[in-house]
């Protein structure tokens, strides 16, 4: 009993030892709890919250285009995409099997959703295909209670219904290339696309909008449990355009197949009401992306479809600037409207001899005469008279020599000659000669079909140094207040008649058979013709005809003109590259157009509140 | 002491004086836990009694009635069936060990078509009554001496050794730990402890090197760096640590738990289910467990004091460090102090055997509450 007793004594020491020990392990274990739990709470909920928590960014639709008459030129387009959740399906094979009998489907496609299916989690979706037609949508919809897991995903793909007709100013969308990534998230979406050119490139900020964000609570696997918070973005901007894009649709389709541009513009606010710059391209084909010999056709087309022959495209103006040089000689007081000057086929200059367009000469001619029958002595003469430096700044006041400023990319700036000029570039001191060249729009002269339209503005108008744009800023003005032009109404009243009988003057007028035949919609204009080649002795002699000349070693054919003469409204320009004469190709162009925007009167401006579409609209 | 009244005729007590007897509190200590891991189940199931708050029900109201029933029975039985109880268990891990030899790879298991059972869990409450019994033998100078070591020793290590081949290190620790506890309070001498202390080094090294296999190696080596590989072995320490850590003093609410219901928590119905509990209940539900948990343990020690037998207090000291080391070895792995083995948290973690083995484990101390006054004879049928 007393060793019972002797041993129970032990047992209770060592239990309460055993005892103890468990109490500080459980004391170690509330340690631990306290610690994790309240020490780094903060810390284990910001990890807990990044665990589960998953932004996704919600791509905004981007800003539609639309023509000054609410004509859709870029909308967004509804896609439909097939696309396959692994897990919801009993067979992948038997559902491609099913959907392939319904839908056109490639092998190669099949194979391809295997692969991902097998690879990817099950909840993931697949896409099968993508732009499905709405036949091939109806007819998977209908069939849906056979298709397990299939489902038709919508989404927005850019698409410009004129197509060819307005590239040019729409540009187009690509997908977002590697300079381009500033930072924004949204460029690094998959499948993101940005503007690459036209108002599409100059605009990209305003069309493409701010990214929404949409946050999911995801699971271990990533798949989607819930949405937690949403925050629309802020769609992009819709732009609407100054265009007439049924003044635009004429417009490319009477270039047809030449190389050339057009441009037709308000004279007194700058809007630009079409701009057609031929041949164009389809500026659908780039949003998924060209096939490389699609791409290398259009880089390697003589006709050049990618540049923007409007603002890239540069031209000897050619006689066409025949109109600056007049205003420059009676501004400066150098000849008088009445005074004439005889014209035998030539001038000498030097030991230079400069041929008149007309082998036997004009006789003697006046101002309006000379502009008229674009007599070329007549100009070199008064060109001599002036000296470079007046005709290059009064060239300046007619916007040749700069960008004028429009709203889209790849403009170049031209070029007017000075004596300073030739110095600092090409090193040489100029020849007086040179001054001649000039005086008929030839030599180092270059003119853009853009400078030329302005050029054309500011002479119709007579009175403000009037600026193109194609997209009227939110309130900004519908007339812009520009700088005077300070020419002498009485100096510019000349000039305004020549240009009038160069095309109404039965009598010798240069393009009186291009003129416009009812009396109120009547033309203001002037021919002019952009060497290529110099003219050789030979060729003069030769009196060769067009047709035998090579197509790029053509002469280029201008035209600028002015409508109605009445008061006038329209500015044109026109250059067709390699057309030959002015009169022969550019000015039934000109007459054309400026005929149907009288005829459409492209220049008015929807009412304002008669929205002339669904605000937002996806069409 | 009267001698007298006890030694020809021990008192008989009826079924009535026996459930009169019963330890109630223990019972009730036992529901509230048990609900509580009825309610955690509900959670993890996202709000439903399936797949597994109601199974876990019955299996709780049977383990009641099994624990009911063994406390009735006369410890001076149990006592005399200890040794048999062992030796059938004995039998089915080496049944389990021929079983996995010709059956695949790790096997735990005996499948009797109602039921399956896990023989290393019923080792665990044979190897605390078959010590008990050993012990309840020998007078306290037998003891201390080093001869009372070598039976002992090979009932802990035969039983240790066919557990580690299946292999299950966390319960081969736990026959150990359990085993060693017995032994302690029983009384054997100190300098044993002290060598086994210094000799642990040397079997570390052996069972690192000859007897661990790959996954335990990296289970060792990941809780050593949980953040070496985030996405592998560390994972679920890390993750247990972020859904703990992020529920806070007060929880995120009852069904509310992101990381648990959003599956970044592994086996949260089974091993990782503290885990679930701390996070929706916070540190102030964990708290709550750990009472219950220790209320029950003083319990199965105030069992021990009252019972006159060293068999009765080796019984009840035994089931009691069992428990503990299940509730200390979960909790401190889904915290991060040890590395990850596979042990389910008592009375909450869904799972049958684990359930089943409590239950007759808290029997076995309800029994020997009840039979607290009788005493029991070294040898079955000998004198007291």
């Amino acid at each position: 009993m007393r060793q019972d007793i002797d041993r129970r004594k032990r047992f209770t020491r060592r239990a309460l030892v055993l005892g103890g020990l468990q109490v500080a392990a459980l004391g170690g274990l509330v340690g631990r709890l306290y610690g994790l739990q309240v020490v780094d709470a903060e810390r284990y909920q910001v990890l807990a919250d990044e665990n589960r928590i998953n932004v996704r960014l919600l791509p905004p639709p981007r800003g539609l285009i639309f023509d000054r008459f609410g004509e859709g030129l870029a909308i967004n387009r509804q896609t439909y995409r097939l696309v396959l959740v692994s897990e919801q399906t009993d067979s992948v094979a038997a559902t491609l099997d099913r959907i392939a009998s319904l839908i056109a489907l490639s092998d190669r496609d099949i194979r391809r959703v295997l692969k991902e299916t097998s690879r990817r989690r099950g909840f993931v979706p697949v896409t099968v295909r993508e732009d499905l037609s709405w036949a091939e949508v109806t007819k998977v919809e209908v069939n849906a209670p056979e298709l397990p897991g299939v489902q038709i995903e919508v989404g927005q793909s850019r698409h410009y219904p004129f197509a060819n007709a307005a590239s040019h100013v729409t540009g187009y969308v690509g997908a977002v290339s590697e300079a381009e990534l500033t930072g924004d998230p949204l460029l690094e979406l998959p499948g993101f696309r940005t503007g690459k050119n036209g108002v599409e490139r100059v605009f990209e900020q305003e069309l493409r909008g701010t990214a929404g964000t949409r946050q999911v609570e995801v699971n271990a696997y990533g798949r989607v449990i819930r949405e937690v918070a949403r925050e629309e973005g802020q769609p992009g901007t819709d732009l609407t355009l100054t265009l007439d894009m049924g003044l635009q649709n004429f417009t490319a389709q009477r270039l047809g197949g030449e190389a050339g541009s057009v441009v037709v513009m308000d004279i007194h606010n700058g809007d630009v009401l079409a701009l057609a710059s031929s041949p164009g391209f389809d500026p659908n084909a780039f949003n998924y992306g060209l096939t490389s010999e699609a791409w290398q056709g259009l880089l390697n087309d003589p006709k050049a479809p990618l540049i923007n022959k409007i603002l890239g495209g540069q031209y000897p103006p050619g006689s066409t600037f025949k109109m600056v040089v007049a205003l420059a000689a009676l501004e400066a007081g150098v000849i008088a409207p009445d005074e004439t000057v005889y014209c035998p086929g030539f001038m000498e200059l030097g030991n230079h001899t400069f041929h008149c367009w007309k082998r036997w000469g004009h006789g003697h001619v006046g101002m309006v005469d000379g502009i008229k029958q674009s007599c070329d002595v007549y100009f070199y003469e008064v060109a001599n008279r002036l000296g470079m430096d007046r005709i290059a700044a009064m060239a300046e006041r007619f916007g040749l020599g700069a960008p004028t400023g429009v709203e889209l990319p790849g403009e170049r700036s031209g070029l007017v000659p000075t004596k300073a000029w030739k110095e600092a570039v090409l090193g040489e001191s100029w020849q007086g000669g040179e001054t001649l060249i000039a005086g008929i729009g030839q030599g180092y002269m270059l003119t853009t079909p853009m400078q030329l339209a302005v050029m054309a503005a500011r002479l119709g108008n007579g009175n403000v140094a009037v600026e193109p744009r194609v997209h009227r800023r939110p309130g900004a003005p519908a007339q812009p207040v520009f700088a005077p032009l300070g020419i002498d109404p009485e100096h510019l009243a000349v000039i305004q008649d020549g240009m009038i009988r160069v095309i109404n003057d039965p009598n010798a007028g240069t393009a009186y058979a291009a003129r416009i035949e009812e009396e109120s919609m009547a033309m203001a204009g002037k021919t002019g013709t952009a060497q290529v080649r110099r003219i050789s002795k030979a060729d003069r002699e030769a009196n060769r005809d067009i047709e035998d000349i090579p197509w790029n070693e053509r002469d280029h054919a201008l035209f600028v003109a002015y409508a109605p003469i009445a008061a006038p409204r329209y500015a044109c320009a026109v250059v067709v590259e390699h057309g030959g004469g002015g009169s022969r190709v550019a000015a039934p162009i000109a007459r054309d157009v400026l005929r149907e925007a009288q005829r459409r009167d492209s220049a008015r401006w929807p009412e304002e509140g008669a929205p002339p579409r669904e605000p937002g609209a996806a069409v | 002491m009267a001698a007298t009244s006890h030694r020809f005729a021990p008192p008989g007590m009826t079924l009535l004086q026996k459930l009169g007897a019963m330890s109630w509190g223990l019972v009730a200590l036992l529901m509230l836990t048990a609900g509580l891991g009825f309610a955690m189940l509900y959670s993890a199931a996202n709000g439903s009694l399936q797949p597994w708050a109601a199974p876990q029900m019955v299996r709780f109201a049977v383990g009641l009635v099994l624990m009911v029933s063994l406390a009735m029975v006369d410890i001076r039985q149990l006592h005399r069936w200890a040794f048999w109880v062992f030796g059938v268990a004995l039998l089915l891990l080496v049944g389990v060990e021929i079983a996995g030899r010709i059956g695949m790879g790790a096997q735990r298991w005996i499948d009797f078509g109602v039921f399956q059972l896990q023989p290393s869990e019923v080792m665990k409450v044979a190897l605390v009554l078959a010590l008990a019994r050993y012990f309840h033998g020998l007078s306290g100078e037998q003891t201390r001496k080093w001869t009372s070591l070598f039976i002992p020793g090979v009932m802990i290590l035969i039983p240790t050794v066919l557990v580690l081949r299946q292999p299950d290190l966390g319960t081969a620790l736990l026959l150990v730990a359990g085993g060693g506890a017995v032994m302690f309070a029983a009384g054997i001498a100190l300098r044993w402890f002290a060598i086994a202390g210094a000799l642990t080094p040397i079997a570390l090294y052996v069972a690192w090197k000859f007897v661990l296999h790959d996954y335990q190696r990296a289970r060792v080596l990941t809780y050593l760096d949980p953040e070496r590989d985030p996405l592998g072995a560390g994972y679920h320490i890390l993750q247990s640590k972020i859904a703990l850590g992020s529920g806070g003093l007060f929880g995120k609410g009852f069904m509310e738990g992101t990381q648990s219901h959003l599956s970044f928590l592994p086996e949260k119905q089974t091993d990782f289910i503290f885990t679930m509990l701390a996070e929706e209940l916070g540190l102030v539900g964990a708290l709550l467990l750990l009472l219950l948990y220790l209320l029950i343990m003083i319990y199965c020690f105030g069992v021990a004091f009252r019972s006159t037998s060293q068999f009765g207090r080796l019984v009840a000291i035994g089931i009691g460090v069992n428990f503990f080391l299940y509730v200390f070895i979960n909790i401190a792995m889904v915290t991060g102090l040890i590395p990850v083995v596979g042990v389910p948290l008592p009375l909450i973690s869904y799972g049958g055997t684990a359930m089943m083995t409590l239950m007759v484990g808290f029997g076995l101390v309800a029994s020997v509450y009840v039979h607290r006054d009788i005493e029991v004879p070294r040898e079955p049928g000998g004198s007291v």
